[in-house]
């Protein structure tokens, strides 16, 4: 039935990161007709996102795209996710490379029907490093409530093993295998995205924010966890020291970006994401003050400056342009004093509240974990650059710059085609 | 298709301790269907069971009992066979404990006051899953009379170049529609354009001129100046496109529909149909009918709108208190641009030197706003030009005053830049006016970085003003569809082209039309050429979908489409006027042409129509309806006092899956609700709450997507079309004397589930309160 050129040439597409930004190249290419292999490290797909409360400027949860995008695997044969894995080795050429990719050990095979009974008879706890160690988990748990796949996963390095084998015993179905061992395979392919994303810029770096001095000083990314009703706290945002509503929360903007002894680019979201956890705050408490210091609202374009004017009428909300230069703690009430200059008026401001947020940014997670082939440039900040007249390799989403949710998926959704582009000349 | 049935109860994961299976398994003998049992049917061994029965007994319509649909999709998966899963595990006994809902005992057993309300709903639900594969069919893909591979691009600028590019590379043929007489746009009327990659830091010559070389070199482009689109016809696959010359007056120039003014007559009164349409044929005369194709039309695959933008234009004074329109000297950035591009930067009214150049970033007044249409872009123009007055005068000056310096993400490396410049001074401020002294111009502004008020003086000034999207004052598209030429404006997004959805950037209302570059938002030259890639992949992939006969998002990979019987069409246009893509276009008697390919498989047309002759191979009126039918009633003839049934529809996108989690955590709820997931609320045709209610039912609800200007609904306008329908059948109900709260419509997120519960037995409380329907037992 086709009346010119024939169909798209065959090959293999290798996406490295089930963040937002790798499901949408995999799904993207795959839906053109290309076989995808989509390879995270976690044992979930959704990265980031999946972390989040609700998406700005609609307030939507993210977990509806992501259910959408699970939805299009689920119904695309084209398309092979392999969890628990990570990409070890690279040879070859643009249109022909060898990946070796380890997959690390689930401990629980595909018997497993996410029944929960496991995880009553675990007696290990471990942090939950899903919600910033804000809550534990067992040893033997489910990664989060939207997994995908919807399956368990032992943490070995704190799993007693076969010594105390009390899950083996609970699981009906024989899903559990305290032997399993990782194992390697190697695939062909003809082009690989590399969609590694971000992780959240350490915050106790940042010597002058209290982070990890004062308990009440939490990130902006544990705020989304604090907020989410599948978190820690199942939706209320209470301060840490004492599990005490706030009556009032300051947002630290920059907390280490645009900051030379930090990061020194803006990580594009924290602007937007402050605004919109102003909105959390608010929902709940309708007489909570929320203060927000900052040095420019990166709120461009019509979608965001709505956003931000909407914020800006809620008379419990302050903005106070000002870089904040200290915090301290109150021993008694452990209130957080937040001082900075008012760059407009030039006064000092002291502001006693509650709970500090600090508006922490995005690192390119290439920085420190290198990626396994001498193929790829960097920028200084670790950000993966792209060179088109290569082709073969390309970073998509926040690996290769800081990004919304928006502009990582326009950017990912490109990258799907640069990848088929490098099939089509072979 | 000959069906040979099979039902395959699983009874692990709680199910068999919860249930009585060989009452439910009573169930399927009743029918003289053959059922079996498994206590782990998505083991190995569990699904060997059903496979063997497919390759020995010839099964090919299954129902499967155990859990959701949302997990184990691949191992449930048998080429080939009608399959339902019925959902006993997370819908059932999950979220009905048994400490809750316990067990009849043998003394109450028939004493017709206890019964067995879990059991109930599990033999209700196993009803409900095998009538449906009873009356659904497998699907068969649409296949396009015609295809083609080729793009159209309109628009010859960055966005639209970059397009085709990209698609060529692929292995396109690409035509590109340009306006003007020659390719480029704004794009190469720049002196110089912002970096295009790492580290972001100096400006860079155009690459415009590069990137139009290459197109002209490229075999596989096509280019076609000082032409525009008439009109595009047809469905994605094979879309048949009228080119003409701009300015020219053909018969296939698209009909524009009749505006809203000119539906009603002198006394306010809207005009019948009959009259409508004789106006709408005036209106458009000379104009042939969309339905009229152009025999010279070409053919295209799938359109990329890439029509760019126009520099903003105050309306009257809107700007005057900033000297623009009044003052020579005072410019737009657009303005600005034009001057540098020439040569040296000089001011409008004399031509002298304009060495001090004040740049204002927004309206001021007290407003912290950039102008309209303006983004991250205008920041950094503004930082681009300052450095145009450093260059062309080493004594030269510029200020920059601004409330945000909108430079995100690595765009800050440019700023950075800028700021070693030591003639380029910015501040933040509230710009106040504009005015003029001793030949220069002087800006007054408030609460800046340097003091309270200050006045700058200058040469010139320039204002960042924004980007207007061409579609802002034309379709463009000119689409000879039923619905109209444009985009559908749904008042979001100011003219532009863009997306309502954050995780799907290219989704819009019209499938097989993908939009990039500054049609969609203001965006820098960097952004556009990514955008373009991005729009020239889903251009390609809506093409190969067409081939293969499948939908596009968000039902990627459905091979279902809605069938029409026509004979019973009545003509009301309902379905042709709710389709939320306009992938129906109705001809002068009002009867619905479809064009499959446009449609994205939400089932509204079949929710809207009142005879409800449209259909899915798998999911259509009566395949619901009888699965309304086959949930048990129970009436006071069974039970001194029997439960309550209540019909819940639940989007299956985020409200099944909702409840699901609601499930997962054991949170419990009504076991008098009965649950159907649907496609989408707007495929909900008010018959099936009809036949709810008329076989003794006591309440139904919708449960959907939150609609309005932050809509979740992933078809845009399902949810607020059911909400519009459940209106009216209240008004329905009351006639039949039954209360208009026995039927309702909630919102939910698919992550408040924690939620459902309450909402669910809120209701049931208020339909209890009701007291039973009083049609029940008749």
């Amino acid at each position: 039935m086709t009346e010119e050129k024939a169909a798209p040439a065959s090959g293999s597409i290798l996406v490295v990161g089930g963040g937002i930004s790798g499901l949408t190249t995999a799904l993207e290419a795959a839906e053109v007709g290309y076989e995808v292999f989509l390879v995270e490290k976690n044992p979930y797909l959704g990265g980031r996102v999946a972390q989040l409360n609700q998406y700005f400027p609609k307030l939507c949860p993210p977990t509806c795209g992501l259910e959408i995008n699970f939805r299009r695997i689920k119904d695309n044969p084209r398309i092979k996710v392999f969890t628990l894995a990570e990409v070890e080795k690279v040879d070859g050429i643009s249109g022909s490379y060898n990946v070796s990719i380890k997959l690390n050990s689930r401990f629980v095979n595909e018997n497993c029907v996410a029944c929960d009974e496991c995880v009553g008879v675990c007696p290990v706890d471990r942090n939950n490093e899903f919600n910033f160690n804000m809550d534990k988990t067992k040893a033997i748990f489910r990664p989060n409530e939207m997994s995908f796949p919807m399956r368990y996963v032992i943490d070995a390095s704190v799993c007693k093993g076969a010594e105390c084998g009390k899950c083996v015993e609970a699981c009906k179905y024989s899903a559990i295998d305290l032997n399993m061992g990782a194992k390697t395979i190697n695939l062909k392919v003809g082009a690989i995205v590399w969609a590694t994303g971000w992780v959240p810029y350490d915050a106790t770096k940042i010597d002058n924010l209290g982070f990890g001095k004062y308990d009440n000083i939490i990130t902006n990314m544990m705020m989304e966890r604090l907020a989410a009703p599948n978190g820690p706290t199942k939706g209320k945002i209470l301060r840490p020291s004492d599990n005490k509503e706030p009556e009032s929360i300051a947002f630290v903007q920059c907390a280490g970006s645009r900051d030379e002894n930090h990061l020194p680019y803006c990580s594009y979201i924290c602007c937007m994401a402050s605004l919109k956890q102003a909105t959390y705050v608010r929902e709940r408490f309708p007489d909570a003050k929320v203060y927000i210091f900052y040095i420019d609202v990166r709120a461009p374009g019509q979608r965001y400056e709505k956003f931000y004017k909407k914020i800006k009428e809620d008379e419990n909300v302050f903005f106070i342009k000002g870089k904040v230069a200290e915090v301290s703690e109150d021993p008694g009430s452990k209130n957080i004093t937040v001082v900075a200059e008012n760059a407009v008026t030039g006064e000092k401001i002291k502001q006693e509240v509650d709970m500090v947020v600090l508006a922490t940014g995005m690192q390119p997670t290439a920085l420190d974990t290198k990626l396994p082939t001498g193929d790829l440039q960097y920028s200084e900040e670790g950000f993966i650059v792209n060179d088109f007249e290569k082709g073969g390799m390309f970073a998509a989403g926040c690996a290769n710059k800081p990004a919304d949710v928006i502009t990582s998926n326009q950017n990912a959704t490109g990258m799907a085609l640069k990848a088929i582009q490098t099939m089509v000349k072979r | 298709m000959d069906k040979k049935y099979g039902v395959y109860i699983c009874t692990g994961c709680g199910i068999g301790d919860a249930l009585d299976i060989k009452g439910l398994c009573g169930v399927p003998e009743g029918e003289k269907v053959p059922v079996k049992t498994h206590s782990f049917l998505c083991g190995k061994e569990g699904v060997e069971v059903i496979k063997k029965d497919i390759a020995d007994e010839g099964v090919n319509t299954i129902v499967i009992g155990a859990c959701s649909r949302r997990v184990n999709y691949d191992i449930f998966k048998f080429d080939g066979c009608i399959i339902d899963r019925v959902n006993l595990r997370e819908q059932v006994v999950w979220s009905h404990p048994r400490s809750k809902y316990p067990v009849v005992t043998e003394e109450q057993k028939d004493d017709g006051i206890h019964f067995d309300s879990l059991q109930m709903l599990a033999e209700d639900y196993l009803k409900m899953g095998m009538v449906k594969v009873k009356k659904i069919a497998l699907p068969e893909p649409y296949k396009v009379e015609t295809f083609t591979r080729k793009i159209l691009v309109i628009g010859g600028g960055i966005a639209g170049i970059s397009a085709a590019l990209d698609a060529a590379k692929a292995g396109y043929d690409v035509t590109i529609v340009e306006k003007e007489t020659v390719l480029g746009g704004y794009a190469s009327k720049l002196r110089k354009q912002l970096p295009m990659k790492n580290p972001y830091d100096s400006l860079i010559p155009p690459i415009i001129d590069g990137k139009i070389k290459e197109a002209e070199a490229n075999p596989n482009i096509t280019i076609k100046t000082e032409t525009v689109v008439a009109r595009i016809a047809g469905q994605p696959g094979e879309f048949v496109v009228t080119l003409k010359k701009p300015g020219e007056k053909i018969e296939f120039d698209v009909p524009f529909p009749l505006p809203q003014e000119m539906k009603f007559d002198e006394s306010g009164k809207e005009l019948d149909k009959d009259k409508q349409f004789e106006l709408y044929q005036e209106y458009n005369k000379g104009k042939v009918d969309i339905l009229q194709i152009d025999p010279n039309g070409e053919k295209f695959g799938a359109v990329i709108l890439a029509a760019g933008w126009r520099p903003y234009t105050p309306e009257g004074d809107e700007l005057g208190y900033l000297g623009l329109g009044k003052i020579a000297d005072v410019v737009t950035n657009h303005q600005f641009e034009q001057i540098a591009a020439k040569g040296k930067i000089v001011r409008p009214s004399d031509g002298k030197e304009a060495k001090s150049v004040v740049f204002i970033q927004g309206p001021g007044k007290g407003d912290d706003s950039d102008f309209d249409f303006a983004g991250s872009v205008t920041s950094l123009v503004a930082l681009k030009q300052a450095k145009y007055v450093r260059e062309d005068y080493p004594d030269g000056k510029a200020q920059i005053i601004y409330q945000h310096m909108r430079t995100p993400g690595l765009w800050e490396n440019f700023y950075k830049s800028i700021q070693q410049d030591e003639g380029i001074f910015l501040t933040k401020g509230d710009v106040v006016s504009v005015g003029q002294s001793g030949g220069g111009l002087t800006v007054d502004a408030d609460n800046t970085l340097l003091g309270e008020k200050i006045q700058l003086k200058a040469d010139m000034v320039v204002l960042a003003t924004g980007m207007v999207p061409a579609t802002a004052d034309d379709p463009v598209v000119n689409l000879a569809y039923r619905q109209g030429p444009a985009f559908r404006e749904i008042g979001l997004f100011n003219g532009y082209c863009d997306s309502n959805f954050i995780c799907f950037p290219y989704e819009t209302q019209r499938t097989g039309i993908y939009a990039a570059g500054g049609v969609r938002r203001s965006m820098t030259i960097e952004e556009t050429v990514e955008d373009a890639a991005g729009a020239a992949l889903k251009a390609i992939q809506c093409i190969e979908s067409v081939n293969r006969g499948v939908a596009v998002h968000p039902r990627s990979g459905d091979m279902t489409f809605p069938d029409f019987f026509f004979q019973r069409c009545t003509q009301c246009k309902r379905c042709t006027e709710e389709c939320p893509f306009g992938a129906l276009d109705d001809d002068e008697k009002g009867t619905p042409k479809p064009n499959p390919t446009r449609c994205r498989r939400c089932g509204t047309c079949m929710g809207a129509c009142p005879e409800r002759i449209i259909g899915f191979a798998d999911y259509n009126v009566d395949s619901i309806g009888s699965m309304v039918k086959s949930i048990g009633v129970p009436s006071a003839d069974d039970y001194e006092e029997p439960p309550f049934r209540i019909l819940g529809l639940v989007c299956e996108n985020d409200a099944y899956p909702a409840l699901d989690i609601a499930g997962m955590n054991r949170l419990s709820y009504s076991s008098q609700v009965r649950f159907i997931p649907v496609r989408c609320l707007g495929s909900v045709n008010v018959i099936w709450i009809k036949d709810a209610l008329s076989q003794g039912m006591d309440g139904a609800f919708l449960l959907g997507c939150r609609h309005g200007d932050d809509y979740q609904c992933h078809f845009v306008k399902g949810s607020e079309l059911a909400s519009i329908r459940m209106e009216k059948i209240g008004d329905a109900l009351e006639s039949l004397a039954l209360e208009k709260e026995r039927v309702t419509q909630f919102e939910i997120a698919i992550d408040e589930y924690d939620k459902l519960p309450e909402m669910i037995n809120a209701f049931v409380k208020q339909v209890v309160e009701l007291g039973p329907n009083p049609f029940k037992g008749f």
